[in-house]
């Protein structure tokens, strides 16, 4: 295969302004057709941009300010728009990661050490080239194998919680939630779903909701993660709660519950939870 | 019930080492009694091993029944003394009927016969039992002395090792090892300015855990030069501030004290921190202090996860109490005013010879 002749488009998200300059002088002169149509400098910026310009190819960093590169790639796989548009292949940039780069062995995600060397970073190019060349010709299923990998990279422990504790103790039992003056202590059993909200997290029980100041990265690994799943990057919900999972034409799943209106979105991250026996 | 004693420290090959210690003991015992008596040495050897190892056996079996310390296997105050003094007495009583009965003897024959004899036996048995129970007790304590010290130093080369791993972060190391292979070929003047600035961290990075204090300014030049590194890759997110007033300069302290504080607030308050912010470094006097602070703009102290914070801060605290005890202090509060972020704040003793 040509490597230099392949078009593609390309967003780098990077947060150090050098490398992020570096990274773009290297691929243009080993891959002069890619187009890199954004190079932005954190998390949040790569989620809107590649959603609004829909390249082919992503570099994120994973240390980046606000949001983690891992972070990035789930909110962009679990809003990207089910047009037929593929998923962007995913390559990982990162100085130092010790357990991200086991994550990234196992999933068979491509990534990048820096200092980014040319000779490796040719090697990243022709593999991303086969899997978009693969796309074209195959097309169904490259969205699934994307899938499936981010899947295997979110369910390793190490890197989709890099900031939380990495002492599991005891599961969280009683959830203390700030009410005016009050403290309400709030059964975890009795909770139907947590729910992120920016710095918070909303708690909803059958009788009320409660907003509690932690966010839900740093509540998940204190919650009993047989009893509730995870069915969105935003959302865990408490098993027995859940009362039919509906697949639309669309084959998006929504969630009803026990005893509640409320209807709650499972991400195609997590749509496998919900299979006949 | 009473609560289960903790008596691990004695191991059982203590006791057999110890009863064939007491045996040599009892024979040499015996050896001098039979020389120094009349009748047959056989008869003095008897006596000898069986109260010896009676008082030894009621003394070291004991420890297993007492609350001892774990750490010399030997019980404390008052209790050591009733364990010694219980044995050799009950010991000398009952080691002397066995002999009797081994020699043939009307039980407690002597006490009948010559009972001044027998106090000056029982005084001698008391003197000599006394000095060989002192002698195992000042062995375990001399053994729990090695320990320690073994426990100390494997200690200490386990901070070692923590606090070089922690200062040479590896993600900070290999960042900025990437940004200068790019100034190479940009810039070579600044990518030149940058390694000497990597140099002199490094090298006072290395050096710090062997000098014991220099110069605030030249803590201010280090974290200067760890703060250049930081702006090149950061760029504007890093506004880094210094406030060192001239007669504070020769004031000594720890070498590399404020690092963990400074990268505390560029990893935890400023590097989460879409917009990055301001890094203020300063020292003042406070009266018999000096005080210095590390201020950010960041993100603030509720976001700040545990785990990586904690050894830093740990180190820092645990450096000012060896050096100042209760002299020096470490506090961490989000700040004040409006910008928010988090303020780190060291009290040392003033140094009026500077």
């Amino acid at each position: 295969m040509n490597i230099t002749g392949m078009q593609a488009t390309a967003l780098i998200a990077e947060d150090e302004p050098l490398l992020a300059a570096n990274l773009k002088a290297e691929l243009r002169a080993l891959w002069p057709a890619l187009n890199i149509v954004a190079s932005v400098t954190h998390g949040e910026a790569a989620v809107q941009q590649a959603l609004a310009l829909r390249p082919q190819l992503l570099f994120l960093d994973i240390r980046m300010p606000g949001m983690t590169g891992l972070e990035a790639a789930q909110a962009i796989a679990e809003d990207w728009p089910d047009d037929g548009t593929p998923l962007p292949a995913l390559v990982f940039v990162t100085a130092y990661d010790e357990y991200a780069l086991q994550a990234f062995e196992q999933a068979a995600v491509d990534y990048v050490l820096k200092p980014v060397q040319p000779a490796r970073l040719a090697q990243t190019c022709t593999r991303v080239q086969a899997v978009l060349a693969q796309r074209a010709s195959g097309g169904g299923g490259a969205i699934d194998a994307a899938i499936d990998q981010l899947r295997q990279l979110l369910g390793s422990s190490g890197p989709t919680a890099p900031a939380a504790p990495t002492t599991p103790g005891a599961p969280l039992t009683v959830i203390q939630a700030a009410v005016g003056n009050a403290i309400h202590l709030v059964p975890v059993v009795d909770v139907l779903y947590f729910e992120a909200a920016d710095k918070y997290v909303r708690v909803v029980t059958l009788e009320r909701e409660y907003l509690v100041r932690i966010s839900l990265r740093e509540l998940l690994p204190q919650i009993d993660l047989q009893r509730f799943w995870q069915i969105h990057r935003g959302t865990v919900v408490r098993s027995d709660a859940i009362a039919t999972a509906l697949r639309d034409e669309a084959g998006k799943i929504t969630l009803t519950l026990r005893g509640h209106a409320d209807r709650l979105a499972v991400s195609r991250l997590y749509a496998q939870l919900f299979k006949p026996m | 019930m009473p609560p289960p004693l903790d008596n691990t420290a004695i191991r059982p090959h203590d006791f057999l080492k110890h009863g064939l210690m007491v045996v040599g003991f009892n024979s040499f015992i015996g050896l001098v009694l039979a020389l120094n008596r009349s009748g047959p040495w056989q008869v003095q050897m008897i006596y000898s091993q069986a109260i010896g190892l009676s008082i030894w056996a009621l003394m070291d079996f004991g420890r297993l029944v007492v609350k001892i310390n774990p750490q010399t296997g030997w019980p404390e105050g008052w209790r050591r003394f009733a364990l010694q003094g219980g044995a050799i007495f009950l010991g000398y009583l009952a080691g002397s009927t066995i002999g009797d009965a081994l020699n043939d003897r009307p039980l407690l024959d002597m006490w009948r016969m010559a009972p001044r004899a027998m106090l000056s036996y029982l005084l001698m048995c008391i003197a000599v039992s006394a000095a060989i129970s002192f002698f195992f007790y000042a062995r375990g304590k001399d053994q729990m002395r090695l320990r320690q010290l073994a426990a100390a130093q494997r200690d200490a080369a386990e901070n070692q090792l923590k606090l070089l791993e922690s200062q040479l972060e590896p993600h900070m190391l290999f960042n900025t090892l990437a940004n200068l292979r790019v100034l190479i070929a940009l810039d070579p003047p600044r990518a030149q300015t940058m390694l000497d600035q990597l140099i002199a961290f490094l090298r006072a990075t290395l050096s710090a855990s062997r000098a014991t204090l220099h110069p605030l300014s030249a803590e201010f030049a280090r974290v200067g030069d760890y703060l250049e590194l930081m702006k090149v890759r950061m760029g504007d997110r890093l506004q880094p501030a210094f406030d060192l007033p001239p007669e504070l300069a020769a004031q000594p302290v720890p070498p590399l004290l404020l690092q963990p504080l400074v990268e505390n607030a560029i990893k935890h308050g400023l590097e989460p921190h879409v917009d990055g912010g301001r890094l203020l470094v300063s020292a003042r006097r406070d009266g018999d202090a000096l005080v210095l602070t590390v201020r950010d703009t960041g993100a603030g102290l509720s976001e700040t996860p545990a785990d990586g914070t904690h050894f830093g801060l740990e180190h820092v605290r645990q450096r000012l109490a060896t050096l100042y005890g209760e002299a020096a202090s470490l506090t961490l509060a989000g700040a004040a005013d409006a910008d928010g972020g988090t303020l780190a704040t060291v009290r040392l003793p003033w140094s009026p010879t500077a």
